[in-house]
């Protein structure tokens, strides 16, 4: 049945790429492969569940369309990502074989050094060292380049980070110990200088994971721009064109439920567009035979032709993408607390050191004598505790808040939010669910067989209010009616007969209003409204926010009186009319006023804002360009998830500044018993691994921090 | 002495054949998707046919 592609494929075959993100446990992984190798032509399909990836291998001739229909069959969208799998770089993997290498080679040094601390002596203990450095050198060579390139490049450029100090320790014992081998010497650092790389790249290696985990979680989500587009050709007939093939002068069909995948005038037939992504008005707009629509926008009523007039890099879309890229300058200029604390950290330690020689020199010490004691100094205050304070603390943290919903796409994204206290939300979408819902009075008021029947209906049509109606109804626990004779007529609704009776779901004979007419028999016609419902527990969540020092404000592109409406129901003050670049002038004017400040949001129209505010967040429903924009994305429905990652953030910064405190009042113990020339290799190894568990078990405490 | 000249060669090699094999699992693709092989074994179908069977 469902196969591993693991050798490439033959001539014969392709391989193609489908992200799934509705997968998400053994059942579903299993339903998506076995329906795929259904698929005439399919030779194998292999889900991959932590990417949300399924890999289908199947003859060359054979349509992706088709693979992804075949999902929709069982419920699950998906997009071919073919051309984007390759492109997917794992922070992790270039990671893993230096922690391998470092970590092999560190337990079997420490096993010869332990013998060496026992009272080897002579000839025994001049072997093991001559063993040790056998395994330590080119271990070190290998396993140290993450840090030894990162630290040449901050150097290259006149600065400093943590690597700096982290290769010089690792350079500086290293090549002592290779000296002390060389002249029969008493000690030997291997050990140390392995046991550090090791703790350093499993911190790293924890980081990356988590970083891993959130893009492919986000990547999975990037869907809401058409794939492409059903392309009507001169003699009539159709075809489906990839949105990279379009080009403009074609002429595309837009059925209703499909949003566009180019800009382009209304060429045949009139309908009603959601147009929400873009501008953030929340009500649909009527366009007819020779008006522009834009790509991203929705189509709501009846199938239209529409003729293409420009594509890709020229869309109103490509535009917006263009005013973030200006904005993500400032985001780039933040400079992480680690590398500020490394910056007084590192210059301090090395002059230590120096100040150590030089002290050793004036009181009769030999240069040799000096050195060994300034390089001690150097060792001791390599910065393992201080190196894994902020990786851990934030990788803790994120995995408790990945476990409550939310995804945290950057690590210093952790440290920006800790510190905002101003928060600006959109509110189609991010205050408000963003999609239509059925009025729950009117539902309340059906009977339970006119439900069945409107339940049966919406079940047939994949049109929005359908799907909202089906959902609605479903939870309510009511089973659909036996229906004969289902048809959808485009633009107008489902007709079927339920025993004998004629029943339908129509489009409301008096349009403009979001509702939808349930018709039974010569039953007086139901009218069921749909509106846009704010988020579950968005008061509480606005109270909690309010309660942490953050104050919010609605800003919209909405029209004014629907922002006004939205601002009175939750107390907040309010903006309306805003244009993506006003969006972005009010970030920067409340930055500018000594503000930091959170965007939440959700739109193409809040992506310069997103990208430009000090920290963002967007639901997990949010548009390709918000979802990039956003640091934090959060996935489920409550709005509770602001609150839940501010105190998240803010406790994460509290367990790194006591972090930080652990690693100071380390040195503070250690560092004149390395001055005093005192430290051997064992007090070293001691001192080390004591200080870097105890960061650990420090930081393991936030685990439960997001609940 | 002698005891030691046999222990630290057998150590090493253990050790070292614990890094190759560590090596070849990450060749092999055996990191690529932990969460799905975990979901795996619960599957009732047995799906552990070799793809060279369906040509």
């Amino acid at each position: 049945m469902s196969t591993v592609p693991l050798q490439a494929p033959t001539p014969e075959e392709r391989d193609t790429v489908l992200a799934v993100p509705g997968m998400h446990c053994a059942g579903c992984m299993s339903k998506v492969e076995r329906k795929l190798g259904a698929v005439p032509g399919v030779a194998g399909a292999r889900v991959n569940l932590s990417a949300r990836m399924v890999t289908v291998r199947h003859e060359p001739g054979l349509p992706v369309r088709s693979l992804v229909e075949a999902l929709e069959d069982i419920g699950f969208d998906a997009q071919d990502r073919t051309d984007k799998a390759f492109q997917r770089v794992s922070a992790v993997r270039p990671l893993l074989a230096p922690l391998a290498v470092a970590g092999f080679a560190a337990m079997n040094v420490m096993l010869l050094s332990v013998s060496v601390w026992s009272g080897a002596e002579g000839t025994t203990r001049e072997m093991f060292h001559w063993l040790s450095a056998l395994i330590a050198v080119p271990a070190i060579a290998f396993a140290g380049r993450p840090f030894f390139a990162s630290a040449w490049k901050a150097l290259r450029k006149w600065q400093t980070n943590m690597d700096v100090p982290i290769s010089l320790g690792v350079l500086v014992a290293t090549g002592l110990s290779l000296y002390e081998t060389a002249t029969h010497g008493k000690h030997a650092w291997f050990d140390g200088a392995l046991m550090l790389l090791t703790f350093l790249l499993a911190g790293r290696v924890l980081d990356a994971m988590m970083r891993d985990r959130a893009r492919a979680g986000v990547d999975a989500l990037l869907s809401q721009a058409a794939q492409g587009a059903l392309v009507v050709s001169a003699d009539g007939t159709t075809q489906w064109h990839a949105a990279g093939d379009l080009a403009p002068g074609m002429l595309m069909r837009v059925a209703s439920g499909e949003r566009l995948a180019a800009d382009g005038t209304v060429a045949r037939g009139a309908s009603r567009f959601d147009q929400s992504l873009l501008t953030g008005e929340s009500d649909p707009i009527a366009r007819g035979e020779g008006d522009a629509v834009l790509a991203g926008t929705l189509n709501l009523g009846s199938p239209v032709d529409v003729r293409v007039s420009q594509v890709g890099h020229d869309t109103t879309l490509a535009e917006i993408a263009r005013l973030m890229e200006a904005s993500t300058q400032n985001r780039s200029r933040y400079v992480r607390i680690a590398d500020r604390a490394s910056r007084l950290y590192a210059p301090a330690v090395h002059s230590l050191a120096a100040l150590t020689v030089i002290g050793w020199l004036i009181a009769g010490a030999s240069l040799y004598q000096a050195l060994v004691i300034g390089v001690a100094v150097l060792i001791i205050t390599c910065p393992c505790a201080l190196g894994l304070a902020v990786p851990v603390a934030q990788v803790v943290a994120s995995g408790a808040l990945m476990r409550a919903g939310i995804m945290v796409k950057d690590g210093s994204a952790l440290e920006r939010l800790a510190g905002v206290d101003r928060a600006l939300l959109d509110k189609t979408g991010t205050l408000t669910l963003g999609h239509p819902v059925p009025d729950a009075t009117a539902l309340d008021a059906l009977s339970a067989e006119d439900a069945a029947v409107a339940l049966a209906l919406a079940s047939h049509s994949r049109h929005p209010m359908s799907r909202a109606l089906h959902l609605a109804l479903g939870q309510r626990g009511i089973v659909a009616a036996p229906l004969e004779a289902v048809s959808e007529r485009a633009g107008e609704g489902v007709f079927a007969t339920c025993r004998g009776i004629d029943v339908a779901l129509r489009r409301p004979e008096s349009a403009g209003t979001s509702a939808v007419a349930l018709v039974i028999g010569d039953a007086p016609v139901r009218l069921l409204p749909f509106s846009d419902r704010l988020r579950p527990d968005t008061s509480e969540a606005l109270a909690r926010l309010a309660a942490s020092g953050v104050t919010c404000s609605i800003l919209s592109g909405d029209r004014v009186e629907a922002v006004g409406e939205v601002a009175r129901s939750t107390g907040l003050t309010g903006i309306g009319g805003a244009l993506p670049a006003d969006k972005q002038d009010m970030v920067a004017r409340l930055r500018n006023a000594g503000h930091a400040v959170l965007m939440v949001g959700d739109g193409l129209n809040d992506g310069p804002a997103l990208a430009s505010a000090d920290a963002s967040m967007a639901p997990g429903s949010a548009s390709d360009v918000g979802l990039q924009a956003a640091d934090f994305v959060f996935v489920q429905d409550s709005l509770l998830a602001l609150p839940r990652a501010v105190t998240t953030a803010r406790k994460t910064m509290a367990v790194v500044r006591q972090n930080f405190t652990l690693a100071i009042v380390y040195n503070v113990i250690a560092v004149p018993l390395a001055i005093a020339g005192l430290v051997t290799p064992l007090i070293a190894a001691l001192a080390m691994s004591g200080s870097s568990l105890l960061v650990v078990a420090n930081s393991l405490r936030l685990a439960r921090a997001a609940k | 002495m002698t005891g030691l000249l046999l222990l630290i060669p057998v150590a090493l090699f253990l050790g070292l054949s614990g890094l190759a094999a560590f090596f070849w699992a990450l060749k092999n693709g055996q990191f690529s998707d932990p969460e799905g092989d975990a979901a795996r074994i619960l599957a009732d179908d047995d799906d552990d046919e070799p793809l060279e069977d369906h040509k």
